[in-house]
């Protein structure tokens, strides 16, 4: 397989798995806004766009910080290089240019969901923007679907191997989120404010019954933080995002007979998750552990780019 | 010749809906079909273009900008001796103009000769300086030729142009053949049709030919300018039906002055290059500097040996406009003998007597600049204005040599479904040559564009031009007749 | 004269580069007037060299470099006995007729003006020998020599009308004039030993040739209006530039990139002491 056709693969991956995030994370802040009494709604908004990476850029635009302004920069802004918008036509890019390598569901699914927000201009209000995001988590629902149909050759695992490490980016910097989520002035840790917005990171990883079954305690901070980082039960805990890596990693190690600098930190990641202890993580502070992880993140993704010449 | 009724090849001069005698049974068919039918079968084959994505990309726009070229449901028939006459001609044309780019990027005998003027060729962007004395593996320059020709009569058969660069249009003989198996089942139980579908294996047979090394298995692949050009369905087309990687710029590299790949399991050495892209943009650091679309160190490692280029690059002197009215000398000079395709009769101004000729004649002729394109700097003389004609005399007569001028054609026409029915519409015919290292390969077929204009002689598909099938029959009933 | 040269050509990214493809035109060939005593391109890094035979008979060497580099310096030394032939170029390789040299390019095409300059040219000159040191000597007085830019893209035409440029500029202007009236003509790219005491030059020097009836090829040096002698090393030649430039390169990786060319033409001590 040419290089740069896997290279392809694994950004079409990175990017429609970077464009669904982006779907839940709004389907989530939209939550909390209307939860939240005012001010708390506004830093909901500010917190979504620091867990999208989209502050500075977001205020490059000198758009006041409002809820429809950042939800149009989160989802249509084409100087937002990871809005939705944005995703899906980079995703579509990739999958044009690899067009032979795709089953043909796998296109129309990419197709489709570019297609639908063409020629969108405005999000419309709330109710609007949340029928967007279902339909853009539907359409990747529908692609993930058609690549466990689709024929388990390097194709499949350079797509998968993107969508795997995309996954593992998300979900550390939505943990990392109740860092930059300031509580409004007199509310208390473990308040109603503190536990809606648990709740709503759980919802943004489809995780608020897969808590409830593993863990038979209310709301816990560091359970949640447990839960997102270490359970690999969970699909989008890192964990999971960390065995998945090394697994797709194998089996194009097998197809190739290479293995190289990617491998090992896979590898690397994977047992030091499984080791670390919650206890250790809040010692060390969950903030910088969530950094480090992000930070290792990209150097895998470099190595991966290197060890298959992309 | 304004005025005259064009040939038509079915139902001929006289538009004789019974159809010349060898064409009586497709004449019948176009009467018996009704139009209804055909418009629905036109239709299907259309929507099954649009789905397979067989577009050609308008350029700066997106989606809803990717067009399917029109195609027509009524084939175009050439009978087993038309084709075998055809076929002598292009071998012999394109035999010629291989021998022709290896004189003169080789010995130059042609200009010692002085069979055509040495400035025409030296003198001319399109002669790569930089590769005089570069041969090619096996000597083959132009290994993939689309001569387009023209007809004006039951027997008149002429050379339009030749194109020797990266003629495109394949995909299209190939596609619409398809689409006339699955629509028109009938049409080849009536006729012994010869099928085009070895194309693509002919196509790998000539690329492994043709490789500098033959101790291996050649590895050939095809180089596209990428998916935003607007033949990127033929390229990936080829490719696929090949089973030979589709490669970009960025996929090789040239280290050592040897082509490499880059695959997920490492370099692959890469011995044949199908290249799409032109000369200009091909090596960076010989041709345009600025070019993205290509490989740097290209040019080295072809003319270190290493690799074959198909087309060679600096084939476009070959199909040059100014060559094209020397061809018929040309063709004789390596084959020594007369040209069996004739060149549509060209006046070269720079000759005394051509000019006098064109300045008498200038309200029939077609005059055009030797160094223009895409119609800039045309006079049609039997459309044209009393002061557009007299403008060309007077730029005539300050510089002759720029200019040369050639008679209006009745070009013939093929029955074509029209929105009235069936209906005589203009065709010109690119038939594919291949050149190898064995010798000269002609698929039976070729790319039949239409006019779809009523009386229109533009057959571009950028100016409403559509695509035909085109049938060439085996010796048999309507083939091997008369 | 036994001239030196040492020239040196350096490159810095701004950011690691993953592979460099440079084609290098450094080389020059002996012929009368020419003798090339010994000439070495050394680079600096781990780089793989093929040389090679260009069309127009230039030698070539191809360079491939491996990254990640920042850095490259490719580095000439060489020494060069030199006769002053005035001019005249006779025993070199010819590969091609003189009439190719009437084919123009994008930066020696002439536009009204310079065709214009040249007919006037024509008018004056007796001959066509006549008429080239002519054409050298108008072209010297028309055009001002900016040494500070360097901008080897500039066309024949921009150079005339704006009535300044650098040697690269100047050998355009004079090709494109000189086909202009019917007389073949190409760039010449090559070294210059500066007798004024500037030894330290910030790039190889460039000149055109035209092709006189009964001479043959003749050198001719606008920016310095005489015809090149016992000072000039000839190295490659071309249509114009892009053909003969001492370097073309390509490389594969962001940033920026910062050239720096360093070129001593001198005496060679065993002249002096010899």
């Amino acid at each position: 397989m040419l290089s740069r056709t896997a290279a392809s693969l694994y950004w079409l991956g990175r990017y429609v798995e970077r464009a669904e995030f982006t779907a839940r994370l709004i389907e989530a802040t939209l939550r909390l806004d209307s939860l939240s009494p005012r001010p708390a709604g506004a830093g909901a908004w500010a917190s979504a766009l620091s867990v999208a990476g989209g502050e500075e850029g977001f205020a490059a635009t000198g758009d006041a910080l409002t809820a429809p302004n950042v939800a149009r920069y989160l989802t249509l802004s084409r100087e937002n290089p990871s809005s939705i918008r944005s995703c899906l036509d980079m995703a579509r890019m990739n999958a044009k240019s690899v067009r032979t390598a795709l089953s043909r569901e796998a296109w129309e699914a990419i197709n489709r969901a570019w297609l639908g927000l063409r020629d969108r201009s405005t999000t419309g209000g709330s109710q609007s923007t949340l029928s967007l995001a279902e339909a853009i988590k539907a359409e990747a629902r529908g692609f993930e679907g058609a690549l466990h149909r689709m024929l388990r050759n390097e194709s499949n695992w350079f797509i998968r191997l993107g969508m795997a490490i995309e996954r593992g980016d998300n979900t550390a910097r939505l943990t990392d989120v109740k860092y930059h989520l300031l509580l409004p002035e007199g509310e208390k840790i473990g308040g109603p404010i503190d536990r809606d917005q648990w709740t709503t990171i759980l919802h943004t990883v489809s995780a608020v019954t897969a808590y409830r079954w593993l863990y038979r305690e209310g709301l816990k901070p560091w359970l949640v933080a447990e839960l997102l980082i270490k359970r690999s039960e969970l699909p989008r805990s890192m964990a999971a995002s960390a065995d998945e890596t090394v697994n797709l990693l194998n089996l194009l190690g097998k197809r190739t007979g290479l293995q190289g600098e990617a491998d090992r930190l896979a590898r690397r990641r994977q047992s030091a998750i499984s080791a670390v202890t919650t206890d250790r993580i809040f010692a060390q502070g969950l903030h910088e552990y969530l950094t480090e992880f992000v930070s290792e993140n990209v150097r895998l993704d470099q190595a991966i780019a290197k060890q298959f010449r992309f | 010749m304004a005025g005259r009724r064009a040939f038509d090849e079915v139902w001929g001069s006289d538009n004789d809906r019974a159809g010349r005698p060898e064409f009586a049974e497709l004449a019948q068919w176009i009467t018996e079909t009704p139009a209804t039918e055909l418009d629905r079968r036109q239709k299907a084959a259309e929507a099954a273009f649009r789905q397979l994505g067989i577009t050609f990309a308008v350029y700066g726009e997106e989606e809803a900008a990717e067009r399917i070229i029109p195609f027509d449901i009524v084939p175009r028939i050439f009978t087993g001796r038309e084709w075998a006459k055809l076929s002598e001609g292009l071998v012999q044309r394109v035999e010629a103009i291989n021998a022709f780019l290896a004189d003169v990027y080789g010995e130059r005998r042609i200009l010692a000769d002085g069979v055509l003027p040495a400035e025409l060729i030296l003198g001319n962007p399109q002669f790569r300086a930089m590769l005089s004395g570069t041969r090619p593996p096996h000597g083959i320059y132009a290994h993939i030729c689309g001569i387009d020709l023209v007809r004006t009569g039951p027997d008149e058969f002429w050379v339009l142009e030749d194109n020797a660069r990266t003629p495109s249009g394949v995909s299209y003989m190939l596609e619409n053949r398809e689409a006339m198996l699955r629509l028109c089942p009938e049409l080849f139980e009536k006729f012994p049709v010869r099928p085009v579908d070895g194309y693509p294996d002919a196509l790998h047979e000539t690329l492994r030919s043709v490789t500098p090394r033959t101790s291996s298995d050649p590895v050939c692949v095809i180089l596209t300018p990428g998916h935003y050009n607007s033949a990127f369905y033929e390229h990936s087309f080829l490719a696929d039906q090949i089973g030979i990687e589709l490669v970009e710029a960025a996929d090789l590299e040239v280290d050592d002055d040897i082509v490499w790949m880059k695959t997920i399991d490492g370099r692959v050495r890469v011995d044949v290059i199908y290249r799409r892209i032109d000369d200009d943009y091909i090596d960076p650091l010989v041709f345009k500097p600025d070019s993205l679309l290509g490989v740097p160190g290209l040019i080295a490692a072809y003319m270190a040996g290493n690799v074959t280029l198909v087309n060679a690059p600096g084939t476009g002197i070959a199909d040059d406009k100014a060559i094209y009215s020397y061809m018929p000398e040309i063709v004789k000079y390596y084959s020594g003998g007369e040209a069996k395709l004739p060149n549509v009769e060209t006046y070269r101004c720079r000759e005394p007597q051509a000019l006098k000729y064109v300045l008498d004649n200038l309200e029939q002729l077609v005059v055009k600049l030797v160094d223009g394109s895409g119609g800039y700097g045309m006079l049609v003389g039997p459309t044209a204005t009393k002061q557009q004609i007299e403008d060309f005399r007077a730029a005539l007569i300050a510089e002759p040599y720029r200019y040369i001028a050639q008679p209006t054609l009745a070009l013939s026409t093929v029955p074509t479904l029209t929105e009235a029915g069936v209906a005589p519409r203009h065709v010109d015919f690119r038939p594919f040559v291949l050149s190898g290292a064995n010798g000269v390969t002609i698929i039976p077929g070729g790319l039949t564009r239409v006019a779809l204009k009523e009386g229109s002689l533009v057959v571009n598909s950028s100016q409403g031009g559509g695509t035909k099938d085109s049938l060439i029959l085996a010796d048999g009933p309507g083939g091997g007749r008369l | 004269m036994r001239l030196y040269v040492h020239h040196l050509t350096e490159y810095r990214f701004s950011e690691p580069q993953a592979r460099l493809v440079q084609l290098l035109r450094l080389t020059p060939e002996s012929f009368i007037g020419q003798n090339v005593v010994d000439w070495r391109i050394d680079v600096d890094c781990n780089a793989r060299l093929r040389s090679g035979r260009d069309g127009y008979g230039n030698e070539t060497t191809m360079l491939y470099v491996d990254g990640p580099i920042d850095r490259i310096s490719i580095t000439v030394n060489g020494s060069v006995l030199t006769e002053n032939k005035a001019g005249m170029v006779q025993g070199a390789t010819e590969t091609l007729p003189p009439l190719l040299y009437m084919q123009s390019t994008r930066l020696t095409t002439a536009d009204e003006a310079i065709i214009d300059f040249a007919r006037g040219i024509e008018a004056e000159g007796n001959d066509a020998l006549d008429r080239m040191h002519l054409l050298m000597g108008a072209l010297h007085e028309r055009l001002t020599f900016d040494p500070g830019r360097r901008d080897a893209t500039r066309t024949a035409i921009e150079t005339f009308s704006e009535s300044h440029g650098v040697c690269q500029d100047f050998a355009h202007v004079f090709v494109a004039a000189a086909r202009a009236i019917g007389i073949p003509a190409r760039y010449v790219s090559g070294h210059f030993y500066r007798d004024d005491g500037a030894a330290l030059q910030e790039a190889a020097h460039a000149w055109a040739e035209a092709h006189i009836p009964d001479y043959g090829w003749i050198a001719f040096d606008a920016s310095h209006d005489h015809c090149p002698d016992d000072r000039y090393i000839r190295v490659a030649i071309g249509l114009d530039y892009r053909d003969a430039a001492p370097l073309s390169g390509s490389r594969i990786g962001g940033g920026v990139e910062e050239l720096d060319v360093g070129v001593r033409v001198g005496l060679s001590q065993s002249q002096t002491q010899g």
